[in-house]
């Protein structure tokens, strides 16, 4: 690692602390309630706490933002690698889509509860109806966007269609597919927890709204900690795979 | 006119593209009317829009035309036209995502070539093009006239009969660009191949041409099909001799800027 880098993480690293500090420094001294605003200490000392279940909620929630997420990286793409096949079938069902994206996915929450009852189906549900059109758009974008010189250039070779798409229109798109992978976490995360507030029995946001009666503020500190860190977690995911995968260059800035 | 060619390799005789678009059209060729000789480099001269792109790709078969015929091929120089066209665009197009040798196999790989074959070809061209060592890099680790150099070497991977290239230093600057043309000299003159080269310079045009093919735009048509005759090997001298001005002025009057 470059002095620079390191320069950088250390920085990155100080700039959170520091806000730790802040918060720790103004409850503390600032007499702030406890049931507005718990200290740090407190807000970690939730975890050993009351029986709140803690693993089993974060891990409901996070196989309904990972599985919303998943699925809607899944059909995104493959929704666009149609279009990018069939000029028609864009034509077609493109404007059907963004007229559909326009409903607000969380008006649609109550209607996946009965749809697809009670529990992880519907937030997952919203999850991925959430994320998944940042993807879409983005990947059919990445698949338009191809040079089409490049395209001349590999037909003038007489190369078959799945030449043409696995030697350029797929790397090609891959960057678009990573940016709107890249929103698409943070939305489905989103997406997770407004699906568990509008109805739901178990998860994180389930729990937040469990402690919110008892004002146990510190516990619904730790609830947002742990719904970010997931999203933290996804993104890294995301974002460790597309170092992988994409050249420095040809990423998109 | 028109020098006639003993067993011509390339053969385009009134040739006609429109372009339409709704009940639009757009006359890009008209009786285009030229042969080239096998080993041949023929320049492609005339201002922008007169169709010399659009020739390039009817020869490529990447576009269709209205009538006349554009054949390639003859009986002692047969032509398949998925494996013996090398094509070099104004921009280098390569794959960003690949590295430099990996880039120049393209076509090889598209081709179904064998591939420890074409890698070993593939340095060898590197190597010609003067891009050694470089194979590793990413395009974006290469400076302009590396990567034109490297498409070229892509264009030759395949062993191809014919190389179109369509302005292909044209966004080089001016120092590399004649580099790039004495270089371009050497490989064709090593590896015989036929090539169509098309550009906007004129003194290009004349200094790497055995023939020069004059187009013009509005009305579209072929102005003139000249013989260039200089001395052999070319060098940059030869830009300030008589005869290459006279070549040169001749352009210049038939492109109407004389
Ligand atoms: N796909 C197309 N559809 C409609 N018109 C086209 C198309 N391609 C080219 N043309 C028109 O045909 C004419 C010839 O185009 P072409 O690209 O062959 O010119 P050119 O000589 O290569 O020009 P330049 O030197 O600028 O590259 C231009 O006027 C252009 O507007
Ligand atoms: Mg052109």
């Amino acid at each position: 690692m470059s002095g620079e880098a390191v320069r950088r993480y250390v920085l990155a690293i100080l700039a959170h602390v520091a806000v730790i500090v802040v918060w720790y420094v103004f409850v503390s001294y600032g007499h702030v309630p406890s049931f507005v605003m718990p200290t740090p200490v407190a807000t970690v000392a939730a975890l050993g706490g009351t029986n709140y279940d803690w693993i089993g909620n974060t891990l409901v929630t996070a196989s309904e933002i990972f599985g919303g997420y998943f699925l809607a990286v899944i059909v995104g793409v493959i929704i666009a690698i149609a279009f990018s096949w069939s000029s028609v079938a864009e034509a077609a069902v493109m404007p059907l889509l963004v007229s559909l994206n326009m409903i607000p996915k969380v008006a649609l929450g109550p209607l996946f509860i009965v749809w697809f009852s009670y529990g992880i189906m519907p937030n997952t549900i919203i999850a991925f109806s959430i994320s998944f059109f940042p993807i879409l758009l983005n990947t059919a974008r990445g698949f338009r966007e191809v040079e089409p010189e490049l395209l001349e250039l590999v037909r003038s070779l007489r190369s078959s269609k799945w030449q043409t798409f696995i030697k350029i229109q797929l790397p090609s798109a891959l960057p678009y597919i990573f940016s709107g992978m890249k929103v698409g976490a943070i939305l489905a995360v989103a997406g997770a927890i407004v699906g568990e507030f509008l109805g739901s029995s178990r998860g994180l946001g389930y729990l937040m709204l469990q402690v919110q009666v008892t004002l146990d503020t510190a516990a619904m500190f730790m609830a947002v900690i742990l719904i970010t860190l997931l999203g933290v977690i996804l993104y890294g995911i995301v974002l460790g795979l597309e170092r992988l995968v994409i050249v420095r260059d040809a990423r998109v800035k | 006119m028109s020098t006639p060619v003993a067993k011509p390799f390339i053969r385009v005789n009134g040739l006609r593209k429109v372009y339409r678009k709704g009940n639009q059209e757009f006359l890009a060729i008209s009786d285009a009317t030229f042969e080239v000789a096998p080993g041949e480099l023929v320049s492609l001269v005339g201002p922008s829009g007169c169709g010399k792109t659009t020739l390039l790709k009817v020869l490529a078969g990447l576009q269709d035309y209205d009538s006349g015929e554009a054949r390639i091929g003859s009986a002692t120089h047969p032509f398949d036209p998925s494996r013996d066209i090398g094509m070099v665009f104004q921009q280098a197009l390569l794959l960003k995502w690949r590295r430099v040798l990996q880039n120049v196999m393209l076509p090889a790989e598209i081709l179904g070539l064998p591939i420890r074959e074409s890698r070993e070809r593939a340095g060898e061209l590197l190597a010609m093009v003067g891009l050694t060592g470089f194979e590793d890099k990413y395009p974006y680790e290469l400076s302009g006239g590396m990567q034109q150099r490297a498409a070229i070497a892509r264009a030759l991977i395949h062993d191809p009969k014919l190389i179109l290239m369509d302005e292909p230093f044209g966004a080089l600057d001016a120092l590399t660009r004649e580099k790039m043309n004495l270089e371009l000299l050497n490989i064709w003159k090593r590896s015989g191949k036929t090539i169509l080269f098309v550009t906007h310079g004129i003194s290009e045009a004349v200094f790497l041409g055995t023939r020069v093919i004059v187009l013009t735009a509005s009305p579209a048509r072929m102005a003139d099909n000249i013989k260039i005759e200089l001395p052999e090997p070319r060098t940059l001298d030869v830009k300030t001799s008589e005869t290459f001005g006279e070549y040169s002025r001749r352009i210049y009057h038939l492109l109407g800027l004389g």
